[in-house]
């Protein structure tokens, strides 16, 4: 059990010399709480699998240290910090029963047989795998011998973090939700730091309290849920969490207003310090953005089509090359394909160069 | 679905029915044939019935003697050669580099001895033993080691051993490599989390993952020395006396040398079926583990609990409790 501490830590599979731009982990400083749920979020090849296994210790990172407790762990190996992981796919030793494949951590590093049987016996009842402790591993289907796996993560109770590596990909979906809510269950049972890989934003917003989105080898945000949707710090954030993702439009900005095409959106704060020369973009989530009959000084939009969801329809819009989606209320209809636009003041952001702005109140 | 009939697709198979029976069965029964009967030369051919079976088997008489006495030394050969080779192919498959060029330039010179055509391999022992000009037959004695193959039975052995173990055992290690290859990287990054030694890795990951390439180089082994003949033969000729002549050269002794087509017949025969049985079993075990895996696969809806659909409230276990 350890807090631990990311130190201008970076990792480049080219070397340091190489240029940043290649760096698949580039640097990143930061601190991980015990007894956190971490997710670490973002599409393939962002980097997220790169940095967990820079904390694993399977990777060495090429600049920057790692912390447990103020402890600098980076030139240590994999086995000697304290570490649990599971992976993408069910890793089984196949000659074991599953109560051998639980207690096979335990029995490495010389723990009494008593303890082992203690804690495998947990470990087992947790899982829901008491049943086939004395049964191989090989024989059982695939959710359960990732929970086994799950259970090798779980069952040595000193580790100073326990890292998911997208470990439900295997599973069922009906299934991922269970072991994902029994994941949650034993995070707050067992007192862990978990840190949790996906790109699945459902698995990394249900899981975590604490959410990082990484893209590109960054680390673009790290926070609740309810941040990161209600205020994405970057653009990219914004669009690749929530469902549709958030509509980035680009637009003049002065003062409380905000132009596009020479209709006017009011803001809620003043932007007067838009740096010069920079990306101006507001952002605003599907959500907050209604479309209502065409009206004069509103912001027209060519509707392409509305998609119902059940609870919450969204019609998908053009504006001039931008594309948005906006709610649709219930019993809109379009008589000639075009709708005017209502923006929500308080849930629209101002970006510059994709970052969030700050304004004034 | 509709299967269309047409029975005269049996004409289209008919060309190879004759190529087997022309090559396999015909000679077979020819075999069989002169198994049952004697001859003194002269085309001249002698009902026997089963006197040459009864023969075989029967370690008093003369046939039955050599056989069985060959017999043994073959099976003896065999099994110190898959105790060498076995164990020596999962060393060397294990210590083998996993990338870079390394690994083509291992392959290749592991590859070497098997490239080689078995009488030139039988010849370059030979002349290698020699302890007058051979390299390690003149270092062996001028180290004070008296060493003779042409003279001595069991230097004779380790010649032979020694021959098909520097032949063979690439060819352990390169399937026990194929077999190492395919595991994922993913279980020696979890063994290396779960804190396991080499030899646990070795005992819970490489060996089980090996386990089928393992069986596929025994058989392959087994049945390659058991039915050795040139190796032995350009070396050692069976000899001295017959302390290396395996059931191979001895066939060629009564065949060729003798021309007791009869004895050889009946004795080759057996031979057959020996392998043909080994074989069998080894088919059966191996197909068996395969089949199992496939019923427990199918087997496993029925095996395996559903989690439960409400989480049970855990109270037991308490953060700091277990393990120190």
């Amino acid at each position: 059990m350890a807090r631990i501490d990311l130190v201008d830590l970076a990792h480049s599979y080219g070397g340091n010399d190489a240029p940043q731009e290649s760096f698949a982990l580039k640097p990143v400083t930061m601190t991980w709480r015990q007894g956190g749920a971490y997710a670490l979020l973002g599409p393939s090849g962002c980097g997220k699998t790169t940095l967990l296994n820079v904390i694993s210790g399977i990777i060495t990172p090429s600049r920057g240290k790692i912390l447990f407790d103020d402890k600098d762990i980076t030139p240590l190996s994999t086995q000697k910090r304290n570490i649990a992981q599971v992976f993408q796919f069910p890793v089984i030793y196949d000659t074991m029963t599953v109560g051998q494949n639980l207690a096979f951590p335990l029995k490495n590093r010389g723990v009494p047989k008593a303890e082992i049987d203690k804690r495998v016996a947990e470990i087992g009842r947790l899982l829901d795998l008491q049943p086939y402790l004395n049964r191989k591993a090989t024989r059982l289907t695939a959710d359960a011998k990732q929970k086994i796996s799950l259970g090798r993560g779980l069952v040595r109770s000193d580790v100073a973090a326990v890292l998911f590596d997208e470990p439900l990909t295997v599973i069922d979906p009906e299934l991922k939700w269970q072991l994902r809510s029994k994941l949650k269950a034993l995070h707050r049972e067992l007192d862990l730091t978990m840190i949790y890989v996906t790109h699945d934003q459902t698995e990394a917003l249900t899981f975590a309290d604490t959410v990082v989105v990484m893209h590109d080898g960054r680390v673009v945000q790290s926070g609740t849920p309810a941040e990161l949707f209600d205020k994405p710090a970057h653009t990219f954030v914004g669009y690749f969490i929530g469902s549709p993702g958030m509509n980035i439009l680009p637009a003049e900005v002065r003062g409380r207003e905000a132009r596009i095409g020479g209709y006017v959106i009011a803001l809620n704060r003043a932007y007067d310090n838009l740096p010069a020369g920079a990306k101006i973009e507001i952002g605003v989530r599907p959500e907050f953005v209604e479309v209502v009959a065409p009206t004069a000084g509103l912001l027209t939009a060519k509707i392409e089509r509305i998609d119902d969801l059940g609870r919450i329809r969204f019609a998908r819009a053009r504006l001039g090359d931008a594309k948005l989606a906006a709610r649709a209320p219930a019993g809109f209809t379009s008589s000639d394909g075009t709708a005017g636009l209502k923006f929500d003041p308080a849930h629209v952001h101002v970006y510059a160069d994709s970052l969030l702005v700050e304004g004034a109140a | 679905m509709d299967k269309t009939i047409n029975q005269k697709a049996w004409f289209l198979v008919l060309p190879v029915f004759l190529v087997v029976a022309f090559s396999a069965v015909l000679p077979l029964m020819t075999v069989v044939n002169y198994s049952m009967q004697d001859t003194f030369g002269n085309n001249q051919f002698f009902w026997n019935g089963v006197g040459w079976f009864k023969e075989l088997l029967d370690p008093s008489t003369d046939l039955g003697g050599r056989f069985l006495a060959s017999l043994g030394r073959n099976l003896f050969f065999s099994l110190v050669i898959l105790a060498i080779e076995v164990p020596l192919g999962i060393v060397v498959a294990l210590s083998m580099p996993r990338q870079g060029w390394t690994v083509a330039a291992c392959l290749v010179t592991l590859a070497l001895p098997l490239l080689i055509p078995w009488n030139v391999v039988g010849t370059i022992w030979q002349i290698f033993g020699r302890p007058d000009i051979g390299l390690l037959g003149y270092t062996l004695n001028a180290m004070g080691i008296d060493y003779n193959y042409v003279s001595n039975a069991v230097d004779a052995w380790v010649t032979v051993i020694v021959m098909d173990v520097w032949h063979w055992t690439s060819l352990v290690a390169l399937l026990c490599y194929a077999g190492l290859k395919s595991i994922p990287e993913a279980y020696y990054q979890a063994a290396q989390i779960d804190g396991a030694s080499r030899w646990a890795v070795f005992k819970a990951i490489q060996l089980p993952k090996m386990n089928r390439v393992l069986l596929i180089a025994v058989l392959l082994r087994f049945m390659d020395s058991f039915m050795i003949y040139t190796e032995p033969f350009v070396v050692t000729g069976g000899g001295p006396g017959n302390s290396t002549t395996f059931v191979s050269i001895e066939l060629v002794k009564i065949a060729l040398g003798q021309f007791d087509l009869g004895k050889a017949a009946a004795l080759s025969l057996v031979y057959n079926l020996i392998i043909l049985i080994v074989c069998w079993i080894f088919y059966t075990v191996m197909t068996n583990a395969g089949a199992e895996r496939k019923v427990q696969a199918e087997s496993e809806p029925a095996a395996v609990p559903k989690p439960s659909a409400s989480l049970k409230p855990v109270t037991a276990l308490k953060p700091k409790e277990g393990v120190v």
